[in-house]
């Protein structure tokens, strides 16, 4: 039940990330999570979005430096504490968390946390065996 | 494939002999005809008649590119005018250009002596060339031309540019020989990529490429893309234009067409000639030119000379691939560093794309060097820590090989100007005065 996520290197230049929406949007291709970890130089911009093959392959025909990653969508319940216990679970594995961002479901009370672990197999694993939801890629597009 | 056995494997005692004979001829027509010379050899108090051996050319003046510029445009033609049927200019983005007059022996001259390139390059009548160097004033497109018209290959004057339709055409065409800039080659390949062509398959099998000094590395890079035999030429304007040297298959330095052209390695600060095997700047003399002749002219290429015969056969001495032009040579916090030895350690780099730039700047009194490379997916991560990472691994290779500590920036694909001649591989923003 791992997740595509589409990552794409950006330079730190006005409207880059402007050009990515539009290119994305007349496509009427749906990001449903967005991130930019950035550095003074450039940016990493890491997405879900509702057609992951589509979105690949228009953004590198634009000619942008475009990346396939996968990574474990889990389903954290919104109250506090909610996800310090699923990090915990992915800590006392001792498995690597690379990073992570979350985003909220608009049909959900519960709010959604991307991860991007070591081993996503071992992780997911581990997460269903303590029951936490991982939502699928076609639970992802009906979001 | 040796196109004159005679000249191109001959023992060099008899080599020299003819060199002789013609220095001797050269110098004198030059006292005779051209007053800049006339001038400058009294000047050093020397006469066509003290050359009785190849070792009194150091009693004779340098020529620098600086005097010809002086002479623009006819000033030291050494025929005249009537006779000249054709010129050619060097790009001279600054000042007057350098102008070379050919007359009409000259051109049978140049002809074969790009002729002894392609088929030192493997080059015969069945094959067809596709010569994409530019056609014009820049010596390129016509010297490859008339070499291959005189081997009686099939030539395809493409001249740069409209890389979509040249892609189209090699394949058409079946084009077997490629004649261009390496950094063109690399920029017809990345073109054929996007129009989902693989030049791998096609019947291309040799590139004939030059004008701009190169790395080893690049060679790779260029093989691997094309799917072929990448061999590097030599020459320039100011001497004949391509056709002064060749490399061979063996791929171990570039003969140079001795009986033509007589080379020196010289120290560039003393004006000492040096041995065989020491780096220096390439001087050459011109043995046969009508319209411009030359005596010891600085050409401010960095090489080094080697007078093994090679095991294709030839016995014609090998200059080492130019290592970069004094002009380009960058002095950065007292280190000297050639464009070409920092390319030559990215492309160590695996899979990183061989689009690349060099970005000088001021910053608070101390000069620094940042390399931009374009990313790829290949090298891409989604990880910051590693794209990071990437960038210091190669900032300390150049520092580990070069000595010199440089900034390393990545930047998004097709950022990077792309050339049809001569790539232009710095920029430099310094504010000097």
């Amino acid at each position: 039940m791992k997740v595509k996520q589409i990552s794409v290197f950006l330079e730190n230049k006005i409207g880059r990330l402007a050009e990515i929406t539009k290119i994305l949007g007349d496509k009427e291709i749906n990001i449903r999570a967005l991130s930019i970890a950035d550095t003074a130089e450039f940016g990493i911009l890491r997405m879900i979005v509702s057609q992951p093959e589509e979105t690949y392959s228009i953004l590198e025909k634009s000619g942008f430096t475009v990346l396939e990653a996968e990574v474990i969508v889990v389903e954290v319940a919104d109250k506090p504490g909610g996800l310090a216990q699923i990090l915990e679970i992915i800590a006392k594995a001792n498995l690597n968390l690379e990073y992570l961002y979350a985003f909220v479901s608009p049909k959900g009370r519960n709010a959604l946390v991307v991860l991007k672990v070591e081993k996503p197999s071992e992780a997911i694993e581990l997460l269903t065996r303590k029951k936490v939801k991982i939502l699928t890629m076609r639970e992802i597009e009906k979001l | 494939m040796i196109w004159n056995k005679k000249y191109e494997c001959m023992p060099r005692q008899e080599l020299e002999t003819l060199q002789l004979k013609r220095l001797k001829e050269v110098t004198q027509r030059v006292y005779q005809s051209v007053p800049f010379y006339k001038q400058k050899f009294k000047e050093r108090g020397v006469y066509p008649d003290d050359i009785n051996s190849l070792k009194d050319l150091d009693k004779l003046p340098f020529t620098t590119k600086s005097e010809l510029r002086e002479g623009y445009p006819f000033g030291l033609f050494a025929s005249p005018l009537k006779e000249i049927v054709e010129f050619h200019t060097s790009s001279g983005t600054t000042g007057k250009p350098v102008v070379d007059g050919y007359t009409h022996k000259d051109i049978i001259t140049w002809s074969e002596v790009t002729a002894r390139c392609l088929s030192c390059a493997g080059a015969t009548a069945k094959d067809i060339i596709h010569n994409a160097y530019g056609y014009g004033l820049f010596t390129g497109g016509l010297g490859i031309h008339y070499g291959a018209r005189l081997i009686g290959a099939k030539t395809i004057p493409i001249s740069g540019g409209q890389t979509t339709r040249q892609v189209m055409m090699m394949q058409d065409f079946k084009s077997t020989i490629l004649t261009c800039t390496p950094s063109y080659a690399l920029h017809i390949a990345e073109v054929a990529k996007e129009m989902g062509i693989d030049l791998r398959k096609l019947p291309l099998r040799v590139g004939v490429l030059g004008a701009e000094p190169w790395s080893e590395n690049m060679r790779k890079e260029i093989e691997s893309r094309l799917g072929i035999t990448a061999l590097d030429i030599y020459g320039l304007t100011e001497i004949i234009g391509p056709g002064v040297a060749q490399e061979c298959p063996e791929k171990n330095g570039l003969h140079i067409f001795e009986d033509h052209f007589l080379p020196e390695i010289i120290n560039p600060e003393t004006g000492e000639i040096l041995g065989e095997g020491e780096e220096g700047e390439l001087v050459l003399t011109t043995l046969t030119r009508e319209g411009t002749t030359l005596i010891r002219y600085r050409t401010g290429d960095i090489s080094r000379i080697n007078y093994q015969p090679c095991r294709c056969g030839r016995t014609l001495a090998r200059i080492e691939k130019i290592k970069g032009r004094i002009d380009d040579m960058l002095i950065i916090r007292g280190v000297n560093i050639f464009p070409s030895q920092i390319e030559d350690v990215l492309m160590r780099i695996e899979e990183a794309e061989p689009h690349y730039q060099l970005i000088l700047e001021r910053k608070k009194g101390l000069d620094e060097l940042t390399v931009e490379l374009e990313t790829s997916a290949a090298i891409f991560s989604d990880e910051v820590r590693k794209v990071e990472e990437l960038e210091k691994k190669i900032a300390q290779e150049i520092e580990e090989t070069l000595g010199l500590r440089v900034g390393v920036r990545l930047v998004e694909p097709k950022t990077i100007q792309r050339s049809m001649g001569k790539a232009k591989r710095l920029i430099d923003k310094r504010k000097l005065k």
